[in-house]
């Protein structure tokens, strides 16, 4: 086995594929503490779609680098809707929802009356679910998603304390004099770029996981937001290296192999912070 | 000149005032316990004092120098913070946010400062222990120490009482009383009017009639009277005078 892994390995288009779903997987990690302690789990989820919807119009439009679309589409529904989340008369979960559904139809549909392919429901297939396209990534698009990702990663660095201090109490914040709305943004606009760059990864379908899986994995065995950051950093890494891996060996689809990984390393997180709980008492 | 000065200050939800042309001034060393019924408008109106609202006419005067990044906040506990993954230690050292401004890490007098309050409130013990994990009065005493990391002047506690037991109340109050005593202004939101009056030295009653006076004063006063004596009908009966 390992020797069919070292064969692999010998691809350039393999080890890109491995390089880039670590930084996705990497960087998704680090928001997704934040987003599901702002019961902004389902958020990977309504931008994903979003997305989606983004990646239809490109298609319309015959535009070959639809990343130009995706991306400005995606981070101006994210700012939307961390910004009103707070004090708007359509609440955080019933916005997110209703962007969500109705992009996913708008995109399906879309696809459907103007489609140039002969297969539709392929295409929406593999962008639902993640496709080899992971696998077929130009060195540009490696390119692009390394100096992404070491920007979330820096950005996140830096303002490691501004965001704890706004998730955990925004008003406190705000009352000591943090601006922060600025940071809610700057939030938004990470998760919109993290979404975009993985739905190559795992597709729009099943994106939520990257976000909320290590999280809630690392939350179940450390009890203070640093240690379970890192933790769950390292352990997306580590689940979405092994999904990669078992997917190239077993021919399974990558994002679902991913995910899969997800939620068995949740389960033993759940059962070790049981145990882990127990001895302490 | 006051630390904080409201003058013509309206302030509610949309278009409704819950409270019109109020004028108060806190100075330096004050202790105001702010008093009044549910839904009187007491939290809108701490909210309105820390920038976290916008009044909806009239204006807030800060003086003596008082920045708007050296208040110190006890809110309310808000859902998110039940399960909230983090250790005492970093919500205390997260207090100096305000001061840090845009510098990314805390620097070692700012970590000392936590240390510091931590020490004053006796939770050092606590520092590594997660938040959601303590006590009821435990936790108080964490979101009191970062608040006294964010500021040296003006404290503003919104009921930092509520769900206590009698016993830790009362020790609530005596630490809230000994920072007073240190030089820290005060401004609390109370239900508990007996003990605001003991310890405050100003009132401020919030309801149909608005009411701002030093403690002896509103103890002298028929609505202090009735609603501090027992047992003469109370507010409700002052109210239909």
């Amino acid at each position: 086995m390992a020797e069919t892994l070292i064969t692999y390995l010998e691809y350039p288009f393999v080890r890109n594929a491995l390089i880039v779903g670590v930084l996705i997987s990497l960087c998704s990690s680090l928001l997704g503490v934040t987003l599901v302690l702002k019961r902004f789990s389902f958020i990977g989820d309504g931008l994903s779609h979003v997305a989606f919807g983004g990646i239809a119009i490109a298609a319309v439009m015959n535009v070959t680098n639809e990343m130009l679309i995706v991306l400005p589409v995606t981070v101006i529904s994210a700012i939307l809707l961390l910004r009103t989340g707070q004090n708007t008369k359509i609440k955080g979960d019933a916005a997110i929802a209703m962007i969500s559904v109705g992009a996913l139809a708008f995109g399906y549909l879309l696809m459907n009356i103007f489609s140039s392919s002969s297969n539709v429901s392929g295409d929406v297939c593999t962008t639902l679910f993640g496709s080899t396209s992971i696998l077929t990534l130009s060195s540009w698009e490696v390119a692009l998603c390394i100096v992404l990702s070491i920007l979330v990663v820096l950005i996140f660095v830096l303002f490691y304390n501004k965001i704890f201090a706004v998730t955990f109490d925004e008003d406190f914040a705000i009352a000591a004099g943090t601006d922060a709305n600025r940071y809610n943004l700057l939030v938004a606009v990470i998760v919109a770029v993290i979404i975009v760059l993985a739905m190559n990864l795992v597709g729009s379908l099943l994106i939520s996981a990257l976000v909320i899986f290590p999280a809630l994995s690392a939350m179940r065995l450390y009890d203070n937001f640093k240690s379970v950051t890192i933790c769950s950093a390292i352990l997306s890494v580590i689940c979405s290296l092994l999904g990669m891996i078992i997917s190239i060996l077993g021919g399974t689809p990558v994002g679902s192999t991913i995910v899969a990984v997800d939620v068995a390393a949740f389960i033993i997180c759940y059962v070790a912070g049981r145990f882990l709980k127990g001895a302490k008492k | 000149m006051a630390l904080i000065t409201a003058k013509d200050l309206c302030i509610g939800y949309d278009s409704d005032a819950l409270i019109k042309n109020l004028n108060f001034s806190i100075n330096s060393g004050d202790y105001l316990c702010i008093i009044g019924e549910n839904g009187s408008g007491k939290s809108t109106l701490m909210k309105t004092l820390l920038g976290l609202r916008s009044p909806l006419s009239g204006e807030i005067i800060k003086g003596e120098g008082l920045k708007d990044n050296e208040i110190g906040y006890l809110p309310q506990q808000t859902q998110i913070q039940k399960d909230f993954p983090a250790a005492v230690r970093e919500i205390v050292l997260s207090g100096c946010q305000g001061r840090a401004g845009l510098r990314p890490f805390y620097t070692k007098e700012e970590k000392q400062l936590a240390e510091t309050n931590m020490e004053r409130l006796g939770i050092t013990h606590l520092r590594n222990r997660c938040y959601r994990e303590l006590s009821g009065g435990q936790q108080q005493r964490v979101l009191l120490a970062r608040a006294l990391c964010a500021t040296r002047k003006i404290l503003l506690l919104d009921e930092p009482v509520s769900g206590l037991d009698p016993k830790v109340t009362q020790e609530m109050y005596d630490l809230i009383a000994s920072l007073n005593k240190d030089g820290i202004t005060i401004v609390m939101i109370s239900h508990d009017i007996a003990q605001a009056v003991h310890y405050a030295s100003h009132i401020l009653h919030i309801g149909e009639r608005i009411f701002y006076c030093s403690t002896n004063d509103y103890l002298m006063s028929a609505p202090g009277r009735l609603f501090v004596t027992p047992g003469k009908g109370g507010f409700k009966e002052w109210q239909k005078h």
